[in-house]
């Protein structure tokens, strides 16, 4: 059984008269311990894609289902516990909690699974540390660089051991030298860990650390290859 | 699973981050607390004060006072004519069934020597009666007796600011004192009673029997005289047909037709003090109206608030809902914070209005009474304010889209 599996999903948005196909008729299926680059030009529906694979959004049409669980019939709530269990997000902007420690935002999801406050924080700590950032448990967002501030949010995106992380334009907001550090960082995860990792990227040399690359145009899939075929 | 500690300590940190807007926020919340408390301080104080005075002047009592006196044209007032005799307050006691207890009373205020002590105080002649009806203890000696009043013996009752200035520490029950010049002999004290409803000391009069007051102090203008008649119905329902019945059975003693007025009045102390109360409960009801505004307006900007900090923190609820928070721990989170704005501002506001009654005590000298329960009803009135007005805004953030909140700059 795949982990993801999206059979002919499609995403309609309506404005006015006019129908929009976001995304029309999308098959993907991922197995776990992949690692998978999105790529395509702004507006080829991509991101609908990731809001629709991290299960923030719901397909108009077509059957999405994680670990074999169908997305359509769960509810608003279901869908946040799935995000919480299963699924570590990291944006091109980081969204960390300001004025919260880094420690207390690697907590986060944990809060929301009802882990005692003793657990959280020696969870917390082993994932910062699994990123490089022992020590800095206690500084704030704007106390750290961008690749730290990245790394705090992958360890966030770690801690609840979801076997899905999905990032958008992770290193979009850093310099080149930071992106391979944190580019690499995927990598060791996926390889140690196991973590299926998805992201979402417009440039080559960043897919070229995935696996596999999907490239989507107009809202359909154009190619689907492994990535040394770049 | 919802984490209420961790929720405060989210709560407080935002209320902490944002001090001058949450002291504002709260500002209507603590006036309206701070009245609440104020305005049950006054009410219970009055109530309690005026309970006390009922008590100390005897409960269902009423005052027979004689008429006003015309005098070429010019009317003199309540009390001014000689129209009351012994004989009414006898019939009064005779003949009406509602009346318990009757004192007739003739009084003045005269000189009292005690070996070189002297003090002016007031003279009340009357029966044995008026303590009944005045509910008055003893704290020496005995009262006179009805057949003291038939003899018109030269005995006489102290109150107790009279002891303090003649004797001292020297017992004054069996020792002689002169009023004007006409010796007594004190037989009793009375018990320390404090004031009146109108602010006389009552402790600072002496008693004798009426007849005494008549034939040997007070001059009278016919044998008999009397200035006030006190009575005692037999229970509160029974005042007003004990006001019918001495009308009724005085208009006909003192001849009055069907046309002509009354020569004396019925006074009923009893309505005259829950006159008083009423008006302290209006009082009341006039601090309660500005404190259910006032918390209506700490309502409206406990929700004004909470919706510019739902605004503001749009991206934040975004990235909770991202990480797995559930609509109920948004909304709860910003329930919470509501809570905490109202119920910190209850508890500044209960410091206001126990300060604010007891200054009210100081400066404008009104009885104030802060009980538990009116602070209890306080706090509870702010958090449930706080609950109303932070659900709207709660709701609304936890019904955000994720998409949208995320993306939001």
């Amino acid at each position: 059984m795949p982990l993801i599996e999206a059979k002919e999903i499609a995403k309609i948005y309506r404005l006015g008269d006019i129908e929009v196909c976001a995304l029309c008729a999308v098959s993907v299926s991922i197995a776990r311990g992949e690692f998978i680059a999105i790529m395509g030009p702004s507006g080829s529906g991509k991101s609908t894609f990731m809001n629709i694979l991290g299960c923030l959004d719901k397909p108009s049409s077509g059957r999405y289902s994680i670990e074999g669980v169908d997305v359509a019939r769960l509810t608003r709530d279901d869908l946040a516990m799935i995000r919480n269990k299963k699924i570590g997000f990291v944006f091109q902007g980081f969204n960390l909690l300001s004025r919260t420690s880094a420690l207390e935002n690697v907590e986060l999801p944990m809060l929301y699974d009802g882990l005692p406050a003793r657990e959280r924080r020696e969870k917390a700590a082993a994932a910062l540390a699994k990123v490089g950032l022992s020590g800095r448990e206690n500084h704030h967002p704007n106390q750290l660089s961008g690749g730290q501030q990245q790394r705090v949010a992958i360890a966030r995106a770690l801690v609840n051991d979801a076997p899905i992380i999905l990032a958008d334009e992770p290193t979009g907001n850093l310099d080149t030298k930071t992106s391979a550090e944190i580019m690499e960082l995927f990598v060791r995860l996926n390889a140690e860990s196991n973590i299926t990792v998805i992201l979402v990227t417009h440039e080559h040399d960043i897919a070229a650390y995935s696996k596999r690359v999907i490239r989507f145009l107009d809202g359909k899939v154009v190619s689907d290859a492994p990535a040394r075929d770049l | 699973m919802i984490n209420i500690p961790s929720t405060i300590k989210i709560s407080l940190r935002s209320i902490r981050v944002n001090k001058m807007r949450s002291a504002l926020t709260m500002l209507g919340i603590i006036i309206g607390v701070g009245a609440v408390i104020t305005m049950l301080a006054v009410g219970t104080g009055a109530r309690q004060k005026i309970e006390e005075q009922i008590a100390s002047m005897g409960s269902n009592l009423l005052i027979v006072l004689p008429g006003a006196t015309t005098a070429g044209g010019v009317r003199m007032g309540a009390g001014t004519q000689s129209t009351l005799s012994m004989g009414d307050a006898e019939a009064i006691q005779k003949e009406c069934p509602a009346v318990l207890y009757v004192a007739p009373v003739l009084g003045g205020v005269a000189q009292v020597v005690y070996g070189n002590q002297n003090w002016s105080t007031g003279i009340t002649g009357t029966t044995p009666g008026i303590f009944e009806i005045r509910d008055w203890r003893f704290s020496e000696g005995r009262p006179f007796t009805d057949d003291d009043v038939r003899s018109a013996s030269k005995v006489c009752l102290l109150g107790q600011i009279v002891v303090d200035n003649l004797f001292g520490s020297i017992n004054p029950v069996g020792q002689i004192v002169r009023i004007k010049n006409v010796p007594f002999t004190v037989i009793g004290v009375l018990e320390r009673k404090g004031q009146s409803a109108t602010g006389q000391d009552q402790d600072d009069a002496i008693f004798i029997p009426v007849t005494t007051a008549q034939k040997k102090l007070f001059g009278t203008a016919f044998p008999g005289m009397v200035r006030i008649i006190s009575v005692k119905a037999k229970s509160a329902d029974d005042l007003s047909s004990a006001e019918k019945q001495i009308t009724e059975l005085l208009r006909q003693r003192h001849r009055i037709g069907p046309k002509q007025d009354d020569d004396f009045s019925v006074r009923n102390l009893t309505q005259m003090m829950q006159a008083a109360e009423q008006s302290a409960r209006v009082m009341g009801w006039l601090l309660g109206s500005v404190a259910s505004v006032s918390l209506l307006v700490g309502g409206i900007g406990i929700m004004n608030i909470m919706l510019v900090s739902v605004t503001e923190r749009t991206r934040e609820i975004g990235i909770r809902m991202a990480v797995g928070a559930k609509t109920w721990d948004i909304r709860l989170q910003f329930l919470i914070e509501a809570l905490i704005l109202s119920l910190i501002g209850g508890i500044f506001g209960i410091i206001l209005g126990i300060s604010g009654s007891q200054l009210l005590s100081m400066m404008a000298d009104w009885p104030t009474i802060v009980s538990p329960l009116s602070i209890l009803l306080a706090f509870s009135f702010s958090g449930i304010v706080g609950i109303f007005f932070g659900y709207y805004p709660a709701m609304k953030a936890s019904r955000l889209d994720p998409i949208e909140a995320l993306r939001y700059e």
